[in-house]
């Protein structure tokens, strides 16, 4: 079951391609975080990626840190491998860390469904936001348009009026 | 002209696939052919049939974008690029639509 709107977020502890460790509480005073279950593999998920690395530049200024987590299975799927993952941020520039997910208990907290799986927590760690991160993968016009909508709302202490969409993406490769 | 759709359900991109197809065939004059597909559920389906992910189109039996040496069998989403070079879950209708305008005319040489 995914977290429901508004309810406290797990905590985690992962770490990233270059073995630093992570966790939603290290960002006690982040006005906001966003966490998004992503993989290498997935043409939605990367149909979507220069979205959501734009919105990483955009709201760091204001504190908003993002976390890019891959749970897939990587014995199944060997492109979502955790050297697949360090090869890929050592080509493309990140300005976020991505968080490899290997005994998938994160998105199975989270309730990630699919990649890319939206999750927006505001200061205090609960969910204001899930789904997608905007209406369309094809329109890159949209930038992300639902994740900003969520997170301009959050840092203005707002209502988020559209907390919930309907995740679109590929589904998480679960070990079997 | 055997048009076939082989798909997989963790992927969400079939229907659009369908109607891809479909629309290119319209365009084409050719909406008397019929669109066949077929699921994709275990390892062994993918084995048997190439299948390099979903959706996969081929046409007489020829896949519409031959797989590239990195794509692995299985059951997964297939990444395409687009001819502006954005990725997509789908192939550009360009390529569908010339690949299947290859296979009329083929046909009719036949």
């Amino acid at each position: 079951m995914p977290i429901s709107i508004g309810a406290e977020a797990p905590d985690f502890s992962l770490t990233d391609t270059e073995g630093r460790r992570w966790s939603v509480a290290r960002y006690d005073g982040a006005p906001a975080t966003v966490v998004v279950f992503t993989c290498n593999h997935c043409p939605y998920a990367l149909a979507w990626h220069d979205r959501i690395v734009q919105v990483a530049r955009d709201y760091a200024p204001r504190g908003v840190r993002v976390l890019a987590v891959n749970s897939n299975d990587s014995v199944r799927y060997p492109a979502d491998s955790l050297e697949a993952m360090r090869d890929r941020v050592a080509r493309e520039d990140w300005p976020m860390p991505y968080l490899y997910d290997e005994t998938q208990e994160v998105a199975r907290e989270y309730g990630a469904s699919v990649t890319p799986d939206v999750f927006v927590l505001d200061a205090e760690g609960r969910l204001r936001y899930r789904g997608a991160p905007d209406a369309d993968y094809d329109k890159p016009q949209e930038r992300a348009e639902w994740l900003r909508e969520a997170l301009d709302e959050v840092l203005s202490g707002a209502i988020v009026s559209r907390p919930e969409t309907k995740p679109v993406g590929c589904s998480i490769k679960w070990k079997q | 002209m055997n048009v076939e759709l082989l798909w997989w359900e963790g992927c969400p991109s079939t229907e659009r696939a369908l109607e891809a197809v479909r629309e290119a065939l319209s365009e084409l004059g050719l909406s008397g052919v019929e669109v066949q597909t077929r699921e994709m559920v275990s390892d062994d389906d993918a084995r048997a049939a190439g299948f390099v992910g979903s959706p996969t189109i081929l046409i007489d039996g020829v896949d519409l974008v031959p797989a590239a040496d990195e794509e692995q069998i299985g059951l997964s989403c297939r990444v395409y690029r687009r001819r502006d070079g954005r990725i997509s879950p789908i192939p550009d209708p360009d390529d569908l639509r010339d690949a299947l305008q290859r296979a009329a005319r083929r046909a009719e040489v036949n």
